[in-house]
């Protein structure tokens, strides 16, 4: 995320969405990572103020759905970009001259792990394998997979995805 | 006539353009007139002829590869659909001495039948196992698969039947069955193949374990990195439920046993078993001090069996051909075959599942044909990101468990990363270091701290600050980590460390200034 980006507060509609999803999941057998999943797969992000509607309505403390939500890298507090590019930093890749690929998307974009791009368009991520190790390095854009990546093919795919431009 | 043509959906073969080849085979052929019907597979593990097209011909499986979108209305037009000459035939797949070399028996219908195809699965031996199950009971299956000699594939090769039977004899009441598909290893994608390419062979072999050990709930732990493997294992449960093969009366049998997949959510520690099973249960994965073990308590408390994926998709072929027929293969303490996975900068990679006894060598260089980069190989690392990097003077050692274990080195999940004489081994020693530090569940010092002050070290190193004496601050905290870190992740990262160190020495001496 960026920095002094301010999270939105959230509206009336999207505080119905997650008290909805908590009450689809909450019967479940240990329902709390389930329901982050829904929350996020729906709002973009765990935003701070589900953590106590959560917890309220599942009778934990906010430390501990806080804890959980920070605990796992995929959850997060903040929206991304419109379009995610994820590479793979896992050894098979690295073997494949990985750590070139990421230093050219670092560059070409202006951002670094973890950031969006300015206009909003693009936040570029580390994976840490995506199984595709006969084919390294390997990456996602969005829910697409893409094996044996060279600089000059993931420019191409980003100037494909559209609104980004390498 | 129409002419069957089979493109992989696995997402190996995805990233490499499978979808655009399956789009362009159909237009293609509809605008020539041709009918063909277009079915869809796993891959065959021979990633480097990935997209690989087959054509079903009087010969046999006709295979095209590696193919491009690009190469689609070429290919139609020199005879593709009669399996005719092109400089993309392969011949007939299954005698590509790559393949044909291969003793399949976990992934013997992997690439050869439609994933989601019940038919196909039962035509290729499916469900042998589970029928057997029913026959002989709980007791007599848990007895095949103590004696199959069948050790855990997810790495700790624990014997599956030793914990099977320790559930078993666990009091009445619920009981758990749990899939660890939290395939984190880099170099690792056997069970992300095995979902892929044969889903219902774990839902089977979790199926088998239920009625083994009278347990009635199973969950698959998968995670969220591989997408393609949870809608097809998502499509393959609903279709098994559907046809009796799940649900409150499995095949008439009067057992009741179902599965849930649980996604998880980007930690790599949660393939450690304890993590797995507080994720499941909605926490922070942080490791359970054992004892007591998870058959005995488990999730939710209750007995639980952890196998891994490729452990649960062995279980049919132990009880369909019988432990006696299992146990022949492999050598030593490692019976049966072992799906190895070749990855990295190796000119063949892919799945070569074998006998256990197949050296490294053999491995790298009769499957792998060297590195992809042409250069000499300086390193393979066996067994993810925890196990140790091999310099080419151990090449020759067995990939089973005893003899790696030996030389201090770890079978872990079978996957072999290859790396060619560019590599920087005190990079690869930083980066185990700093990948320690980033999963690292922080419930115990010696992997929380100690991997941040190995990495700060080991950076140091790099940028010739105080050398020798940072060189014997890793060592220690390396000895610190291994003796005293509560679970296999603050445990054995420093393997790759340790063994850059002692088989790499030369990329850390040349950072000592006048060295």
């Amino acid at each position: 995320m960026n920095p002094g980006a301010a999270p939105k507060p959230i509206t009336q509609a999207e505080r119905d969405e997650i008290l909805g999803i908590v009450t689809r999941h909450r019967d479940r057998p240990g329902p709390l990572i389930e329901i982050l999943h829904a929350v996020q797969d729906r709002l973009g992000c765990i935003p701070p103020e589900a953590v106590p509607l959560i917890a309220g309505a599942l009778n934990q403390s906010r430390a501990e759905v806080h804890g959980v939500v920070t605990f796992y890298h995929h959850f997060r507090t903040a929206p991304r970009g419109r379009h995610v590019l994820r590479l793979c930093r896992a050894e098979a890749c690295q073997s494949m001259r990985g750590r070139a690929l990421e230093q050219h998307a670092m560059r070409s974009l202006g951002i670094g792990l973890g950031e969006t791009t300015p206009d909003g368009g693009l936040t570029l991520e580390a994976v840490y394998c995506l199984g595709l190790c006969a084919c390294s390095p390997a990456a996602m854009i969005d829910d697409e997979v893409h094996g044996r990546l060279t600089p000059e093919r993931l420019d191409g795919l980003l100037r494909e995805t559209g609104g980004v431009k390498p | 006539m129409t002419v069957t043509v089979w493109v992989p959906r696995d997402a190996g073969a995805l990233a490499l353009g499978a979808e655009a080849i399956a789009r362009e085979l159909l237009s293609a052929a509809r605008a020539s007139g041709a009918a063909i019907r277009l079915r869809r597979n796993g891959s065959r593990g021979l990633y480097w002829l990935e997209p690989l097209v087959e054509v079903e011909c009087a010969a046999g499986r006709i295979a095209y590869g590696p193919v491009t979108e690009r190469d689609v209305p070429e290919l139609l037009e020199k005879g593709l659909l009669r399996g005719d000459a092109h400089p993309l035939r392969l011949g007939n797949i299954e005698e590509l001495p790559w393949l044909a070399s291969q003793q399949r028996l976990t992934f013997a219908r992997v690439g050869r039948i439609d994933p989601l195809d019940l038919d196909d699965y039962r035509a290729h031996g499916g469900y042998r196992g589970l029928l057997r199950a029913l026959e002989i009971g709980s007791a007599a299956t848990v007895v095949e698969v103590v004696d199959s000699g069948l050790r855990g594939r997810g790495g700790a090769a624990f014997p599956t039947g030793i914990k099977w039977q320790t559930v078993l004899k666990q009091p009445p009441g619920q009981r758990y069955i749990t899939c660890n598909a939290d395939e984190g290893d880099s170099g690792t994608f056997s069970d992300r193949m095995l979902m892929e390419g044969d889903p219902f062979s774990v839902i089977e072999g979790m199926t088998i374990a239920g009625i083994a050990v009278s347990a009635t709930c199973g969950y698959i732990y998968l995670r969220i990195e591989y997408p393609h493997a949870f809608r097809i294992m998502s499509a393959a449960i609903a279709a098994a439920r559907q046809a009796g093969y799940l649900g409150n009366d499995v095949c008439g049998s009067g057992h009741a046993f179902d599965i849930e997949i649980r996604l998880g959510a980007g930690a790599y520690i949660c393939g450690e078993e304890t993590s797995m099973l507080e994720s499941i249960e909605g926490r922070r994965g942080e490791i359970r001090v054992r004892p007591p073990l998870p058959a005995e308590k488990g999730l939710f408390g209750a007995p639980t069996v952890v196998n891994n994926v490729v452990t649960l998709a062995t279980v049919p072929v132990v009880l369909a051909s019988g432990a006696a027929a299992y146990r022949d293969f492999g050598q030593a303490r490692s019976r049966g075959t072992l799906p190895l996975q070749l990855a990295g900068n190796v000119r063949r990679g892919g799945l070569v599942e074998r006998a256990f006894g197949l050296t490294v060598r053999e491995l790298l260089y009769d499957y792998g044909g060297g590195s992809a980069s042409g250069r000499p190989i300086r390193a393979a690392q066996i067994g993810g990101p925890l196990g140790a990097y091999l310099p080419a003077s151990q090449f020759d050692t067995p990939l089973e468990y005893e003899a790696l274990a030996a030389i201090g080195a770890m079978l872990g999940h079978g996957g072999v990363v290859v790396f060619d004489d560019t590599v920087d081994m005190l990079e690869m020693a930083k980066y185990a270091m700093e990948f320690c530090a980033h999963e690292s569940c922080g419930k115990c010092t010696p992997c929380r701290i100690g991997s941040v002050r190995g990495a700060e070290a080991l950076g140091n190193i790099a940028r010739g600050i105080n050398p020798e004496g940072n060189l014997v601050l890793v060592e220690e905290l390396c000895d610190t980590m291994v003796q005293a870190s509560l679970c296999g992740l603050g445990g054995m990262a420093p393997f790759p460390v340790q063994s850059a160190l002692k088989h790499f020495s030369e990329d850390f001496r040349k950072r000592v200034p006048g060295s």
